[in-house]
């Protein structure tokens, strides 16, 4: 057995040997095989040119912590991408003695695919200078050499100049509505044309009193900070002086707390200017839910039940407008509906009585008012549009003439005018 | 005009009148037959891939594989009969694709449904895609479009950790993602408010170009979006109909070998869509037809 | 006067504030600060809600009003929730503090909060919201009628949609030739005319005149020219 065994040690060392004899007569031809390749390796793929022209710059128009890494790719042909990396800040430093420099990103061959490339570096602490170096990555997968930029920091901006054109259509639309504001204060006449819908609230309540049956308000589904809530419990005012002076039952169920609270103040103010303060019933205005289809739910059965003879729609409404409006319309009563959620309209319209479509509906607090202040607002507010009117004719005849002209020096005249529009606009 | 009216025996006249002022709940059974019998025969019917859905899977397809995806589920279920298809689609596109997808919700119910897209599709025709690397599951969070707010200046302000409580800096797939403008892509199913609406005002005017946005919505929710395409959205699919194309698309590239009901999801809600549109058509027909009865071409004309 | 001028001033310098923070970036924080007092406002104002809640449905028990089992139902759904989701109970442990109850989450089905979450509400949200099928059948049997011009283009519209948005559309006119002067009568560039070019049109214009619509009904608060929306007391 030890024999044996002694034999095939004795073999395996000699085929070692053997082996080693071998591969060290390889050794030179290895070198050289190795040495031709690298050699083509070397020959066929050269280090990538540099990055040129880094610069760091801080971002404008913004809130700070937004930097602008800006290069120029040399020969954007051999460039596949290109590495970014930002010097550690000072926090990370601490943590993380040994490294300098941390990858941001590695952007793909659409980022040198022209001369200019840029990057948006976010993020960036304010309160310490920060560096970053650009590498170009070659078609091989070669990176060139790292180009380090100047330190940066950056900066929150006082004001945001790419809205300054929103700016100024603020300031024609407020400065608009302030002088008509002041000229209806001056005595000027004031011609604002009827809103049915708006006509139809003593109609409607006076049927309801009639009939011996309830108001039913619903102020949408939003809270006090949609502007569309505050616009229904405006009109709430006034369909509950009517109620007040009618002796009819309004009920207000909401769909949030602080509309509650809201409905209650604007309801028991409207008993007081009817002169009916003692006819105010707290309980008539509840919270329901602030579940969505729990509050239709509850609706819908209180409607069936109760059979309101009108039912009013005042604020933001979703999805449920319609099983609203259809529940009302089941049972007979008179709907008047006011929204400016574009996509319910076409179910209001459909299923009611009486629509306010959008802007009527912020219309009709200054309407219902009479106010001449209020109702000079209104005339401030069709400048606006008239700007919105004009501006639209203005760039689509500029956009035909581009089109119908292309080539020719009016056509680009009227082009490059589009542009400048499009610019100032946003589009 | 008047004659025609006297041409038509009283019998019928009278009882076209009356059909013009059928019950209502009449209808609501022939809605629920048109609907119900459709589903249950399992009708399917050929669809031809749309502008809007061909934009979409374009917007998807043209970035590079492993590039970052948000996908918002900013619906509930009450309407995920016409919002989960497409929801489903985009996530195996997405994942066949080779991207790397995060997953979000600005509804409270959304957060729900994102779980079961990511059991029921992802790991069900992905099984190799690994937490963490491949997806991440961001959870819901509350403050509507303050979120997209807060996620366009810090998403780690927003989302400290995911939706099982991970840290987002231990998790790879959000390594160096700062921001939504590190996204290539943005998706937002949306049912209504806060939706795709939000993230064209809050993200994509935040950082215009940063990343490419596409969206689902509801039917209704459409009018309300289409301004925004193609400048802000670059796709979009709308209601079963987009779903149904989409499906079309995504599947025929990317086909899976088991069973592909959740991803035909879309084609199979269109039989009942079909049916009952068939059925509108007829009630509006046979609401103008009792008119003319009742009123005479003269009548119906003023 | 404490009751108009304060609120009153209040909205005046949110509105400004919120204005001020689109246009000036080194305000953005202000602005962030007033939309979180505004949602404090609204937790606390919740408990309002809840009391109201209670009063209303208790009253309508005790006085056996019609409908008040209704009323027992609600008000034990609502104590039910608000016990379960308090207490956590079922809640699955947090993978950080295993032993801490209260740290779990609630968003699985093994919680009793999930579970009602996703057995009771889902379901029954989807059903209202299923309703709409409905609504939608007998409100377009009732409202599509060719009673004047613009009737006739509504109904009109209506019915290019409702073919075009199934496979019915394609059906019956595929067989228009692609490159033909009536291409445009296929079903699919019906659509893209009606949606695209009518309808965005339209919508734009009524966009437009919510936008300046709420511009202005905003000045009018934040100036103090319409204080209907403030206390008359």
């Amino acid at each position: 057995m030890r024999r044996r065994s002694t034999s095939v040690v004795r073999e395996s060392v000699r085929l070692l040997q053997r082996v080693g004899e071998y591969a060290a007569a390889c050794v030179p031809f290895a070198c050289v095989a190795m040495a031709l390749f690298v050699a083509r390796d070397v020959a066929a793929s050269p280090m990538p040119p540099a990055a040129e022209n880094l610069r760091l710059e801080d971002a404008p128009d913004d809130a700070g912590g937004v930097l602008v890494v800006f290069w120029k790719t040399p020969d954007p042909a051999a460039s596949a991408g290109v590495v970014i990396e930002r010097s550690l800040t000072a926090a990370e430093r601490a943590k993380n003695a040994n490294e300098l420099w941390i990858e941001v990103e590695r952007l793909g061959r659409d980022a040198v695919a022209g001369v200019d490339g840029s990057y948006v570096l976010k993020g960036v602490p304010s309160d310490e200078d920060t560096r970053v170096r650009v590498s170009i990555l070659g078609t091989d997968g070669e990176l060139s050499e790292f180009v380090e930029s100047a330190p940066a920091r950056p900066e929150v901006s006082l004001f945001a100049f790419k809205r300054l054109p929103l700016l100024l259509t603020v300031i024609v639309v407020s400065l608009s509505v302030l002088v008509w504001v002041a000229l209806a204060r001056s005595g000027r006449p004031l011609k604002i044309r009827r809103i049915a819908a708006l006509d139809a609230v003593d109609e409607a309540v006076g049927r309801a009193t009639e009939m011996g049956r309830a108001v039913l308000f619903v102020p949408g589904i939003q809270d006090m900070n949609d502007i569309q809530t505050i616009a229904g419990l405006t009109i709430l005012g006034r369909v509950a002086q009517t109620a007040a002076e009618y002796d009819a039952r309004l009920e207000v169920p909401t769909c949030r707390s602080i509309v509650m609270t809201a409905a209650r103040e604007q309801v028991q103010a409207a008993h007081h200017a009817a002169g009916r303060p003692e006819t105010y019933a707290e309980g008539n205005i509840n919270y329901i839910t602030d579940e969505q289809f729990g509050y239709v739910a509850y609706l819908s059965g209180h409607m069936m039940r109760e059979k309101p003879a009108a039912c009013f729609y005042m604020g933001a409404f979703y999805a449920e407008s319609l099983v609203l409006a259809e529940n009302g319309n089941s049972i007979g009563a008179i709907q008047i509906a006011g929204t400016a959620e574009p996509s319910q309209l076409p179910f209001f319209v459909a299923a009611c009585d009486y629509t306010l479509i959008g802007e009527e509906f912020f219309a009709a607090s200054a309407y219902l008012s009479g106010e001449r202040d209020q109702l000079g607002s209104i005339k401030g507010q069709d400048v606006g549009k008239a700007f919105a009117i004009g501006a639209i004719l203005i760039g689509t005849a500029l956009a035909t003439i581009a089109a119908l002209n292309e080539g020719g020096s009016l056509g680009m005249w009227a082009g490059s005018a589009v542009a400048s529009m499009r610019g100032f606009f946003g589009g | 005009m008047k004659q025609r009216n006297e041409q038509l025996p009283p019998g019928i006249r009278g009882f076209l009148i009356r059909m013009g002022q059928i019950d209502r709940r009449w209808i609501y059974l022939a809605v629920a037959v048109a609907i119900a019998a459709p589903m249950l025969a399992r009708l399917r019917f050929p669809e031809v891939p749309g502008r809007m859905a061909q934009a979409t899977f374009d917007a998807i397809e043209s970035i590079p594989p492993g590039s970052r995806v948000l996908i918002a589920y900013d619906f509930d279920p009450a309407s995920a009969a016409e919002l989960e298809p497409m929801a489903n689609a985009v996530l195996h596109h997405c994942a066949s694709k080779g991207h790397r997808i995060a997953l979000m919700a600005l509804w409270p119910l959304g957060k729900q449904l994102a779980d079961d897209a990511i059991r029921d599709i992802l790991l069900e025709y992905h099984p190799e895609k690994v937490e963490g690397v491949d997806y991440v599951q961001l959870g819901f969070k509350t403050g509507n479009e303050g979120v997209i707010k807060l996620m366009s200046t810090s998403i780690a302000e927003a989302y400290a950790a995911d939706a099982s409580g991970k840290p987002i800096t231990q998790i790879p797939l959000l390594e160096g993602v700062r921001t939504i403008g590190d996204f290539q892509l943005i998706a937002s199913i949306s049912a209504g408010t806060p939706g795709a609406q939000q993230w064209v005002q809050y993200g994509d005017s935040a950082m215009p170009d940063a990343f490419k946005f596409v969206a689902g919505t509801t039917g209704v929710q459409s009018s309300q979006l289409l301004p925004y395409y193609p400048k802000q959205m670059e796709g979009m699919l709308i209601a079963i109909k987009g779903a149904a194309e989409y499906e079309m698309l995504v599947t025929e590239k990317y086909p899976v070998t088991r069973s592909a009901d959740r991803l035909a999801l879309g084609r199979e809600r269109m039989g009942p869509q079909f049916v009952a549109h068939l059925l509108l058509i007829g009630l509006i027909v046979l609401g103008n037809v009792s008119m003319l009865a009742a009123r005479g071409w003269k009548g119906a004309a003023r | 006067m404490l009751q108009r001028t304060i609120p009153l001033l209040i909205l005046s310098a949110s509105g400004l504030i919120l204005i001020l923070s689109y246009f000036s970036p080194i305000t953005e924080t202000w602005s962030e600060q007033v939309v979180s007092w505004f949602n404090i406002l609204a937790g606390v104002a919740f408990v309002l809600g809840a009391g109201n809640l209670l009063a209303v449905n208790l009253e309508k028990i005790s006085s056996k009003r019609p409908g008040w089992a209704y009323s027992a139902i609600t008000l034990v759904s609502f104590g039910a929730m608000l016990v379960v989701g308090l207490s956590k109970w079922g809640a699955v442990p947090d993978a950080k503090h295993p032993d801490v109850h209260l740290a779990g989450s609630q968003d699985s089905t093994q919680a009793g909060y999930g579970w009602a979450y996703e057995y009771v509400l889902s379901p029954l949200t989807a059903t209202m919201f299923a309703l709409l099928a409905f609504y939608v059948a007998s409100a377009a049997f009732r409202a599509f009628r060719a009673k004047n011009f613009e009737a006739i283009l509504l109904l009109g519209t209506a019915f290019i949609i409702l073919l075009v948005q199934i496979a019915a559309g394609a059906f019956l006119t595929n067989w228009i030739p692609e490159d033909s002067f009536f291409a445009f009568l296929r079903a699919e560039s019906l659509k893209a005319i009606v949606t695209e070019v009518f309808q965005t049109a339209g919508m734009r214009a009524i966009l437009i005149g919510i936008a300046l619509g709420t511009a202005a009904t905003s000045l009018r608060l934040i100036l103090g020219i319409d204080r209907s929306a403030l206390s008359k007391g």
